[in-house]
């Protein structure tokens, strides 16, 4: 089987890694489970655990994963699933991040 | 009107509005599908948009918000976040606790 590189899912792992140095750091391609075809990379999720966060509300944690992946958000990323926490929060939630929903069909974008 | 001014009217105008893909009956998206679930589990009445009915709104809207994916709800005019973030605070109990506050100051006021 020929290797399929991900450009999108590598450039998504590298930006937050830099941007938001930390304990954890999951990016899943959950594209498979939407209606797209083999191996696209339009719908992701994203675990974050990072200091970074404290005293951020979740809109204001969750605007500034946006602005660091604008780029990739104005491609061809559709959905963009993040579930950031500080490590105390982590901790508390025993260090598992919720399922992402199973697309309904949608209209492409 | 200005479609940031109608942005404005419309989150002025409804203390609890959720900008969404399809309707509450009807989500086309698996995220728009969850957080109207949510929404209707705390059993208060909610505005909602269809955003795929309206190009120029969803567009706009985005930038308004600072925010570049749909659901969005807004809770007193302010973004309270998206699907993970609704799912979150649905579990907490934080939303449910919002929404019956936004809807009992709505009640309040007359409207």
């Amino acid at each position: 089987m020929p290797e399929v590189t991900m450009p999108v899912q590598q450039s998504i792992e590298s930006r937050l890694a830099n941007a938001f140095p930390g304990d954890h750091l999951v990016v899943e391609n959950e594209s498979h489970r939407h209606n797209v075809p083999p191996n696209s990379e339009t719908h992701f999720k994203v675990t974050l655990v990072s200091p970074a966060f404290e005293g951020r509300n979740r809109v204001k944690r969750h605007q500034a994963i946006y602005s660091e992946l604008s780029a990739e958000l104005q491609g061809g990323v559709h959905a963009l699933a993040l579930h950031l926490y500080t490590p105390d929060e982590w901790q508390a939630r025993q260090q598992q991040s919720p399922d992402s929903p199973n697309c309904l069909g949608g209209n492409g974008k | 009107m200005d479609i940031n001014e109608s942005i404005k009217s419309q989150l002025q105008e409804n203390p609890i509005i959720l900008y969404m893909k399809g309707t509450p009956q009807a989500p086309q998206c698996g995220f728009s599908a969850k957080t109207v679930q949510a929404l209707m589990g705390c059993g208060e009445r909610f505005a909602y948009v269809n955003i795929l009915d309206n190009q120029e709104l969803r567009e706009a809207l985005k930038v308004y918000s600072n925010w570049p994916t749909y659901p969005q709800l807004y809770i007193n005019g302010e973004l309270v976040g998206g699907c993970d973030i609704v799912l979150e605070m649905s579990e907490s109990g934080e939303l449910s606790e919002m929404v019956k506050a936004a809807s009992a100051s709505q009640e309040e006021a007359g409207n």
